[in-house]
């Protein structure tokens, strides 16, 4: 049980570390915003936490806006306008001491949110139909050998082919704010994991397990379906795993080469070009987040799925 | 039934024929196993016995002969479903409990729902894992895993049944144990037994006639009747006709290695 406690809160802990030396370290050298941002700034695009009531602060400029700044402190006796702001954007607020705390929805919050559900459901809709499509070309490859010798050359060319310059080609095929270019991108990248997987999978049966089938004068679709795919399945999900990391980064990378506006690849060059940084390192923490989320998702239905198998096994 | 259950008419096996490095596997085997019987196959590893047992399968193509089963060709006895098999592996499906790898033959041959359980509760307590029945193979140790291997092997009642060093992995007390039980089901379902082992004692134990084999090319050098009393138990082990036919399959061994003292197994 301390061993799991263990395995939870040291990366924590180290996270937690970095980004204070981060932080201090970019503070204490000076360092330009633009090279790198502080984590509070980048955060501050997210959430922003304002303490009112502070009897030592009555800077007029820090009056005028609330920037993105994380922490913000403010003099008592707000406008109403500010009041009015402050209550429109809050997710909590509590006393603390004398002062009120309120934790805000951070300025780009609604837009980077925005733009990650476009961009997820690419990466999503793409891992879909490259999924399906890795499943089908192994199957048909396991169940006509021939077939086999015939595809793989072309499964290896697709999957050398640089994606980065393939991305503009789809983007020109099915339109620069039509989604599905973009999915077509991460179906392209996705495709190879899946089917190199589950024809190991598939193809990887004990030649035991075999004879035992051949002894019951088991068909061939029997002995697919109750055993090669049955055996496939823990290597589809190794592939699943792999492309759930490409998914999101196929997806932001077609975006770099047009795209809607509300796409977070997009989003993320725009904002660089006009120098804040920081907006655009707040949307590529968001995209690091989605890609962590799809990983989870897909090691919760390995489990759910497989609990037979060895991974599992307490 | 009436005739032989198994007869092997002059069967060969090369494999890699005409190849240089080509293996003479099995030559002019001539083989008869009445039903009921208790046959073992013993000889020196890369004898041909399991390219044997395979044959009489239906899992290996002789390259010339005829193996006959139940009157039929070995292939219409495959697709008969004549056959239970069991290997030194117990090959039990990973994703599958207990219960379901016994019903997996019963699955395949459209068993009814009922039926299914029926069998499967019974085999169950035939090798007397009841309690196990939901657990997956992983939880269960190496004894236990081929007891589910032998169930499943049992469990659509097949004429013959074809054991390929089924405790060959196992440590000697759990060996000693599943002998015993092997023969206790052996005797309740009047099932034909093909056994290959390398194990003198186990043979000898076992068996109704133990075949000797030789190595390269892989022929049958003898053919030893045991007539140990049934049903045979701990004690027969220690009995003198035991030990004489012990040394019998021994000294046949020793013959069919060309004088060389054969791999003695530990008692």
């Amino acid at each position: 049980m301390s061993e799991r406690r263990q395995r939870i809160w040291a990366p924590i802990l180290i996270l937690v570390a970095l980004v204070i030396l981060w932080e201090g370290l970019v503070t204490a050298f000076n360092i330009q915003q633009f090279l790198l941002p502080k984590p509070t700034a980048i955060v501050g695009n997210l959430v922003q936490v304002v303490v009112v009531g502070s009897a030592t602060s009555g800077d007029a400029e820090e009056e005028a806006s609330l920037g993105n700044r994380f922490l913000v402190v403010l003099p008592g006796g707000l406008s109403p306008e500010r009041q009015a702001v402050l209550e429109a954007s809050r997710w909590l607020s509590f006393p603390l001491g004398s002062r009120d705390v309120f934790v805000l929805r951070g300025s780009n919050f609604m837009p980077i949110l925005a733009a990650s559900w476009f961009t997820l459901k690419e990466a999503l809709g793409g891992m879909a139909m490259g999924t399906v499509a890795g499943i089908a070309v192994a199957l048909a490859t396991t169940r006509w050998a021939a077939s086999r010798e015939a595809l793989l050359p072309f499964a290896i060319a697709a999957n050398s082919m640089p994606i980065i310059a393939f991305a503009p080609i789809m983007n020109n095929w099915f339109g620069i704010d039509n989604p599905f270019s973009k999915m077509a991108i991460v179906t392209i990248m996705i495709f190879f994991p899946i089917m190199i997987n589950t024809v190991r999978g598939l193809t990887s049966v004990d030649s035991r397990s075999l004879e035992l089938m051949h002894s019951y004068a088991a068909s061939d679709s029997e002995i697919l379906m109750k055993l090669r795919i049955p055996n496939a399945l823990p290597s589809l999900f190794s592939g699943l795993k792999v492309a759930g990391a490409l998914a999101m980064i196929g997806a932001i990378v077609g975006e770099y080469f047009g795209g809607p506006r509300i796409a977070l690849g997009v989003f993320i060059t725009q904002e660089a070009a006009l120098f804040r940084f920081a907006t655009a390192w707040a949307a590529i923490l968001v995209a690091c987040l989605l890609g962590i989320a799809i990983y989870l998702v897909i090691l919760l239905a390995e489990r759910l799925a497989l609990p037979w198998h060895q991974t599992f096994r307490a | 039934m009436t005739g032989p259950v198994v007869i092997l008419d002059n069967v060969e096996k090369i494999f890699g024929e005409g190849a240089s490095d080509q293996v003479h596997a099995l030559k002019e085997i001539n083989l008869q196993i009445e039903e009921n019987e208790f046959i073992s196959l013993i000889g020196p590893s890369g004898c041909g016995k399991s390219t044997l047992l395979r044959v009489v399968g239906d899992l290996i193509q002789p390259s010339s002969g005829v193996a006959t089963v139940n009157g039929k060709s070995a292939n219409q006895a495959r697709l008969d479903q004549d056959y239970g098999i069991v290997f030194q592996a117990a090959t039990l499906y990973d994703w599958r409990t207990v219960a379901k790898n016994v019903q997996l033959p019963l699955e395949l041959m459209q068993y009814s729902r009922s039926e299914k359980e029926l069998r499967t509760q019974a085999m169950l307590e035939l090798v007397e894992l009841t309690d196990f029945a939901s657990h997956y193979p992983w939880q269960l140790s190496g004894g236990m895993q081929q007891r589910v291997a032998i169930a499943r092997a049992l469990s659509f009642e097949p004429s013959i049944l074809l054991m390929d060093e089924p405790f060959g992995a196992l440590d000697e007390m759990t060996r000693e144990r599943l002998n015993l039980e092997l023969l206790s089901i052996w005797r309740k379902t009047d099932t034909t037994v093909l056994f290959v082992t390398h194990s003198i004692t186990e043979a000898v134990f076992l068996s109704t006639r133990v075949i000797v084999m030789s190595a390269r090319p892989g022929r049958i050098t003898a053919d030893i009747a045991i007539d140990l009393p049934q049903p045979r138990n701990a004690d027969t082990r220690s009995s003198v006709r035991f030990f004489e036919l012990e040394t019998q399959v021994r000294e046949e061994l020793r013959i069919s290695e060309g004088g060389q003292e054969p791999e003695r197994k530990p008692a």
